[in-house]
């Protein structure tokens, strides 16, 4: 393969350019991975590159994704929290690859709570 | 932590936290020397002398959701294992620096794992910042500077999924060339 250079990215940026992209203020649905040294260990990394690579792979433009930092729970990490905008945010404990693509199919996509795998509903308190 | 890639990911996080608006990270493998060394630096906002002496206690923490504080112990923890040396120099206005150094050979020592990931779980969760990525191993170097993609792709976002693909490509392409990963 040839190297990868910044002429490629001019011309990725073409292409994205005449598609529609995602501007700020259109997005339907922010994820936050918490990616705290508790996280990290615990897996965080691994599930948030699934979700990017679901989110690449089905072509939905209005979710973002995000990180933040621990938020305390440290025994239930990796955590997820999915926020539908004008829906509470709901936290994911105990996340995994195979767990993320559930959530990002059934859940970012198609709106349907996953329950089991819930560990909370609405938004925490962050100092 | 199972990577250096974590550690790194971990400790820019603390980066991210402290306001920082560009994170250098530069890691230096020298097999003729036997020698690692991950260096850190950022333009956020830094420690007092106070806080600097307790950084690596791991029962201090800035943090008020939990009383532990464990990313930086444990990276000195990592170096201490591996007949290393681990530093950090700090000040209010002038951020933080932090130099890991390892025993390349050394049995202990994490592998460097995946730094494509760990470099787009920064750059993705925070686009605002500039990440500037330089990675020498026996002479040969690659490096990764967001200001320079961000300047090519004007408005599109960093986090677009097709960016994100290039980034990945461009480092493991890059780090394999250097032979990084093997």
């Amino acid at each position: 393969m040839a190297k990868l250079t910044i002429e490629d990215l001019k011309k990725i940026k073409e292409k994205v350019h005449s598609d529609t992209f995602l501007r700020e203020g259109d997005r339907r649905v922010k994820v936050t991975v918490h990616m705290g040294t508790c996280g990290i260990a615990a897996g965080a990394r691994e599930v948030m590159d699934t979700l990017m690579a679901e989110i690449g792979e089905s072509g939905v433009s209005d979710v973002i994704v995000t990180t933040s930092g621990c938020m305390g729970l440290c025994s239930r990490e990796p955590l997820v929290t999915v926020e539908v905008v004008n829906q509470e945010p709901i936290k994911y404990e105990h996340m995994n690859a195979n767990k993320m693509r559930q959530v990002f199919k059934r859940h970012i996509i198609e709106g349907e709570v996953q329950s089991d795998f819930a560990l909370a509903k609405g938004q925490e308190k962050v100092d | 932590m199972l990577e250096l890639a974590m550690h790194i990911l971990d400790i820019a996080e603390n980066s991210v936290r402290a306001g920082a608006t560009v994170v250098t990270i530069d890691i230096r493998e020298d097999e003729a020397t036997d020698s690692l060394v991950i260096e850190i630096t950022d333009n956020g906002e830094g420690m007092d002398k106070d806080e600097l002496a307790r950084a690596l206690d791991p029962f201090y923490t800035t943090k008020t959701v939990r009383r532990i504080g464990l990313g930086l112990p444990m990276l000195k923890e990592a170096c201490r294992r591996c007949d290393g040396t681990f530093t950090i120099e700090s000040s209010r206005i002038g951020g933080t620096k932090v130099v890991a150094r390892f025993r390349h050979s050394h049995i202990d020592r994490q592998p460097l794992g995946n730094m494509a990931s760990t470099m787009l779980m920064l750059i993705t969760g925070n686009p605002d910042m500039d990440f500037i990525y330089t990675h020498t191993k026996n002479g040969a170097a690659f490096s990764l500077n967001t200001r320079t993609i961000k300047e090519t792709i004007e408005d599109v976002p960093v986090n677009n999924p097709e960016i994100v693909r290039f980034i990945r490509n461009m480092i493991d392409e890059g780090l394999e060339e250097i032979g990084a990963y093997s």
